[in-house]
């Protein structure tokens, strides 16, 4: 098993390294607003952005820029470990500003999450047992609404009526929880419902589909027949073998949700490194595609060893 | 006279489906001695599994299920006994063990839990105790180190392990009544004759009932008392062994018989003997006797009116019009056909 973890680790080093060149490349091929432009400020002389791009290393041929990147990714550069390097545009650090803006897009993945997990499952289970029924039928009407309506329509929707005609609750932004409990969850609360309601319908979809197939499966038959009660049946028997593909799709899901909900912060104002990718800052933009494919491939590594443990016949040598 | 253990009267079983009624079961009336063990020999479709899976009370989850006429088990008829004291008889007074272990053992929880969990659900012991009960049944069943074996999960076990370990599952609570349903068809002819011997010997043992339900007339023909042929949902013949495999007085009988695989000394290229045909299909039921389409003696009365199972002598009873001369007959034609 170890082994197998080394094996897995190594290949994440190598996805990165080549999500790294391409997002390089694809910066050098498109035209783009020359970061030594950006970094030289308003109205720069050609002389000045020649000096910039001499200081920088932005005239040093791509092999060797790239080179550089990455050696100073790993070993870290002035500003610490690892080697985020520091914005065009600002010409501050990056690693403080990506670490405050990846903990903003934490709180709102995860306690979507929660609210996907405690909506979605439960009504996807209720669906499954009681197939074709009005319950049935109303749920996965909603859930074929939540998988299509797209955020940024849902969300100002849901802002027109609870904060503008309703005022219930406040508009868009972020409030740090330092600030105020209360402040921060009231904030949150329609950025967490708009970005779970598609997980939620999703979720719900595909609980039930599972729970449906795994009640057909010849081991409930005999549990049935040993005398059990039928919610020991449905829980023990047929929740548990129909729950564990869900693990790992909420695995998954989270960590492409780590790597930025760009149209919920858009939409909600939240500062989280989804909305900061949105731009033409040339580190920034690889940083964050570094840090999105680094959290899709660990959770990803996660989500099997996960499996493992919950599937016995799963064993990797 | 003692009283049977279990009586079926007038069974029908029928499942409303888009394409029309299915007559799974369409009037079955049989009974079981304590003790007793029936072998239930059929083509697929034709009802024997839902028979006893309805003795079980599975079918009736079935929501288009319509489940008619009387199941007596020691008296009590199990169609109206409400469903949470159906659980009662499930697994403790009747049990069932089915065709694919692999399928029908589940597959994430270890094998002791499972048959823990057999033994905990119908009696008050502690986990610790209904382990050491799991562990003795697995010995009684032949698996060797059954205390490692509790341990493990079914995609550990052979096949035949497995089988033998719903069989323990089956057998811990001491039933009245074993429901066999193809227990050997998923398994190597080899293993095949191992359980069958097990199952005889925990009959034995236990003082069980035992029902072997099996399209192979070769599997009953060694274990079981009694056997009743059923077709298209209806019981066609029924009677002692001996006298279904010496003396058997129905045309679809005969078929099994002479579809028998036989190892032949003399003729090497001896083809095998198929009964021609298909099963009907049980929504449109053919009229009279449903055999009629592929019997080689199906006269004029066959199409026109359905035989009753009546009694040639004692216990033997066949549903065909043939007179019972012409029947002993033409049985003497085939068996000398045969040789």
């Amino acid at each position: 098993m170890i082994r197998y973890i080394i094996r897995r680790l190594l290949w994440v080093l190598v996805t990165l390294l080549l999500v790294a060149l391409i997002t390089y490349t694809i910066f050098f091929v498109m035209p783009s607003t020359d970061p030594a432009v950006n970094f030289a400020g308003k109205q720069p002389t050609p002389e000045l952005v020649a000096r910039v791009r001499e200081l920088f290393g932005l005239d040093k041929p791509f092999v060797v820029q790239y080179g550089q990147f990455v050696g100073r990714l790993f070993l870290g550069d002035d500003y610490g470990w690892p080697g985020l390097g520091f914005s065009f545009s600002t010409r501050s650090e990056l690693k403080p500003v990506i670490l405050d803006r990846l903990w903003v897009t934490a709180q709102l993945a995860i306690g979507a999450a929660i609210l996907w997990l405690m909506i979605g499952i439960p009504i996807g289970i209720l669906s499954a047992l009681k197939p074709r029924s009005i319950f049935d039928r109303l749920a996965m009407g909603f859930a074929l609404f939540g998988v299509s309506a797209p955020v940024f329509f849902i969300g100002p929707v849901l802002l027109y009526i609870f904060w503008y005609k309703l005022q219930l609750l406040p508009g868009t932004g972020y409030y740090p929880i330092e600030d105020g409990l209360s402040q921060w969850y009231l904030h949150m609360l329609l950025p967490w419902c708009v970005l779970a309601l598609g997980f939620a319908a999703f979720y719900a979809r595909m609980s039930r589909a599972n729970l449906i197939e795994t009640m057909g499966e010849d081991y409930i038959r005999t549990a049935r027949a040993k005398g059990l009660s039928e919610r020991r049946v449905v829980l023990k028997h047929g929740l548990r073998a129909s729950l564990t593909p869900i693990v790992t799709m909420l695995g998954l899901d989270l960590g492409a949700l780590l790597g930025g909900a760009i149209i919920t912060e858009t939409v909600f104002n939240l500062p989280g490194i989804g909305q900061y990718a949105v731009q033409s800052d040339f580190y920034a933009i690889l940083d964050i595609t570094l840090i999105a494919a680094f959290f899709i491939t660990i959770a990803n590594l996660i989500v099997d060893i996960v499996y493992a443990f919950l599937d016995p016949r799963v064993r990797y040598t | 006279m003692p009283e049977p253990l279990l009586e079926v009267k007038d069974l029908s079983v029928h499942f409303k489906t888009e394409d029309g009624l299915v007559k799974a079961v369409d009037g079955v009336s049989f009974s079981i001695m304590p003790g007793e063990a029936l072998g239930v020999v059929g083509e697929s479709g034709s009802g024997k599994s839902v028979t006893f899976l309805t003795v079980m009370g599975l079918t009736q989850t079935a929501k288009n299920a319509v489940v008619e006429g009387q199941i007596l088990f020691q008296g009590e008829d199990l169609l109206k006994v409400p469903k949470e004291e159906m659980r009662e008889f499930r697994g403790r007074r009747i049990s069932m063990i089915f065709q694919d272990p692999m399928t029908s053992l589940h597959p994430l929880y270890k094998v002791g839990y499972q048959l823990s969990e057999a033994i905990r659900s119908h009696q008050k012991v502690s986990k610790s105790e209904a382990m050491e009960q799991s562990i003795e049944m697995l010995r009684r069943v032949g698996i060797p180190k059954p205390d490692e074996r509790v341990r493990q999960y079914p995609h550990e076990f052979s096949g035949g392990m497995r089988q033998r370990a719903m069989i323990a599952m089956a057998i811990s609570l001491n039933p009245d009544l074993l429901i066999a349903d193809e227990p050997t068809t998923a398994l190597d002819v080899t293993v095949q004759a191992q359980i069958l011997d097990l199952i005889g010997r925990l009959k034995s043992e236990f003082n069980a009932a035992v029902v072997i339900i099996t399209h192979d007339m070769g599997v009953v023909a060694e274990h079981c008392d009694n056997i009743q042929v059923m077709y298209a949902g209806r019981i066609a013949e029924t009677g002692a062994r001996d006298v279904i495999y010496y003396q058997s007085h129905h045309p679809y009988t005969w078929g099994l018989l002479d579809s028998i695989p036989r190892l032949s000394e003399t003729d090497s290229h001896e083809r095998l003997n198929p009964i021609k045909g298909l099963p009907p299909s049980l929504i449109f039921v053919p009229s009279g006797c449903s055999f009629h389409p592929r019997c080689p003696y199906a006269f004029d009365r066959c199409t026109a009116e359905v035989p009753l199972l009546l009694p040639s002598d004692g216990m033997h009873a066949a549903a065909c019009h043939l007179p019972i001369a012409d029947k002993e007959r033409i049985f003497q034609e085939r068996m000398l056909a045969r040789s």
